[in-house]
């Protein structure tokens, strides 16, 4: 099976800055067809029957590219995908036609429980061969390659055999999916396991990166006092991830780039004005340093 | 048993479970077992799907206030917690949670309020169909009338209470202060239906939900009207037949 090749009708993701839909901007966007390049959803928001949600998607997907982005899928688990929920994602990409479709480095469903948190795994040669295994099936299922995004983590296991970037890298070239690469999450994991997060951006594998995020994260304390992030996209992005973002773009340029702003949502214009400043920083340069794939 | 499948064994039970230790393995680069950083994930899983049903029982939550509310709902989640990644499918067995939940037990119709706002999210989510309209009324042939069949629309969901369940959910759905309501006034019965994309909740008269359980075990327009005399003798067939297509109930009508 070709897994490279995109779905006759969809629409692909410009390289400019896309935004999260929800749906008390219909309306809004609907009216006004704002200059934004793409919208992205969670795929398990679309797996009703009908009615308003798809109503709502059905008419954004007129107007502009959509990205499919999943959160419930549990590739990091030990146990096997969940065929159901599997065949519920390929049905929202046949009907909607995504141009990008991306899941989590995460698992969230053990024991037929669904913890609704991206939750770690260990960075072990066992995780990798599981992931790889079920990355495989997604790709299989739905007859495209699909994005993996890196996590935020807040602890570490004394299992883990390689570092993130190893781990994301043997994914990459077993399986041939592609990387979302969440600036957010690189720097919110960066402070709490103490390295370095240009560091880590600059020996990133851009050439397999299709989509960038950008969240917002709370501030805390570890146990021992230390500086503790938590991703919660709640809040703008802040300015120390707009300068590593801004960093990633010169080094790769221009690539798709979401603002992910999900809980304690902003007045649209709020959104549209984060999505301005990514586009500052994309039209900065207009040729792709390494190309994807 | 693969050390992944343990380890995440391990952890899923001490996510769920705040008393239990911080699982073995699991570290900081400062020390072993971190606490506070494993809490985060415990939170998460917690505030989020305790949020999730704030947002679906919105009713119920205003009635027993914030606080309150979060409280009860996170000991649902302890012994409900979802077993779908499809989190518009949790919270069904929120209404049977609460008619035996202690703490909530002089409220004893906080569980028919929590039903017909679980059935409004079924009808929300439901499957499109385009309901019949007023011509369909205008096409019955009175002679033929009795043997008829209804086809509800997918969104249909039918809300029965011994308390007035539908005038607390509408005085508590609005902005202001509601109306003092008498709990002990009555039962009443729910339509809920949704012929586009937007919910409407609607009151029964007498007789209407007898009318309208015994079409949806599949009755004639006859057989059922005689169910819901059964109930009430001042039932009135035309009305609720006209009542029931005008809210965009149902999706067809046909003999046999």
């Amino acid at each position: 099976m070709n897994r490279i090749q995109p779905h006759t009708g969809s629409s692909p993701i410009p390289a400019r800055a896309g935004v999260g839909f929800k749906p008390e901007h219909f309306g809004e966007i609907l009216e006004g067809r704002p200059d934004v390049g793409w919208f992205e959803v969670h795929a398990e928001n679309y797996m009703g029957d009908g009615g308003a949600p798809h109503h709502y998607l059905s008419a954004i997907r007129e107007h502009y590219p959509l990205s499919v982005h999943g959160v419930g899928l549990s590739i990091g688990a030990d146990a096997e995908l969940d065929k159901e929920h599997l065949v519920a994602l390929k049905r929202v990409c046949d009907r909607y036609e995504p141009g990008l479709v991306s899941e989590h480095l995460a698992w969230s469903t053990h024991d037929g429980v669904y913890l609704n948190d991206l939750l770690p795994v260990p960075y072990s040669s066992e995780t990798l061969a599981r992931v790889c295994e079920h990355i495989e099936q997604v790709q299989d299922v739905l007859g495209r390659r699909m994005l993996l995004e890196n996590p935020s983590t807040y602890i570490k296991f004394e299992s883990s055999e390689m570092s993130e970037l190893e781990f994301l890298r043997a994914i990459v070239s077993r399986t041939g999916c592609g990387l979302l690469l969440d600036v957010n999450n690189v720097h919110v994991s960066a402070t709490n396991h103490a390295y370095d997060a240009t560091a880590y951006l600059d020996a990133f594998p851009y050439e397999h990166v299709g989509e960038i995020h950008l969240g917002g994260h709370a501030e805390d304390e570890g146990d021992d006092g230390e500086p503790l992030l938590i991703d919660d996209h709640a809040s703008a992005v802040a300015d120390i991830v707009w300068g590593l973002y801004d960093r990633t773009i010169a080094r790769c340029g221009p690539v798709p780039t979401l603002i992910e702003w999900d809980n304690d949502v902003p007045a649209w214009d709020k959104l549209k004005d984060e999505a301005a400043r990514a586009n500052a920083i994309l039209s900065k340069t207009s040729v792709r340093h390494v190309a994807a794939e | 048993m693969s050390q992944l499948s343990e380890i995440q064994t391990g952890f899923a039970r001490a996510v769920l479970n705040a008393k239990d230790p911080v699982p073995e393995g699991v570290e900081s680069h400062l020390r072993t077992k971190p606490l506070k950083r494993f809490g985060v994930y415990r939170n998460n899983v917690y505030v989020s799907l305790v949020s999730v049903l704030e947002g679906r029982f919105p009713v119920v939550a205003r009635l027993l206030g914030e606080d309150f509310f979060k409280a009860t709902a996170r000991v649902f989640v302890e012994q409900n917690p979802p077993n779908s990644p499809v989190l518009m499918r949790y919270g069904g067995q929120f209404p049977e949670f609460l008619e035996i939940f202690e703490p909530v037990a002089d409220l004893p119709w906080l569980g028919d309020v929590a039903r017909l706002e679980w059935a409004w999210n079924l009808a929300y989510h439901a499957a499109d169909r385009e309901p019949v309209g007023s011509e369909a009324l205008a096409a019955i042939d009175p002679s033929t009338a009795a043997s008829l069949h209804a086809e509800f629309h997918p969104a249909v969901q039918l809300i029965r209470s011994v308390y007035p369940v539908v005038t607390i959910w509408s005085e508590n759905s609005k902005d202001g202060e509601p109306d003092h309501i008498d709990a002990g006034a009555g039962g009443e019965d729910g339509l809920i239906v949704r012929p586009g994309i937007a919910v409407e909740v609607r009151h029964l008269p007498l007789g209407g939900a007898a009318f309208i359980a015994a079409l949806t075990k599949g009755k004639t327009l006859g057989e059922a009207a005689e169910a819901a005399f059964e109930e009430d003798t001042a039932f009135d067939l035309q009305a609720n037949i006209a009542g029931l297509i005008a809210s965009g109930a149902i999706a067809e009508l046909r003999a046999g």
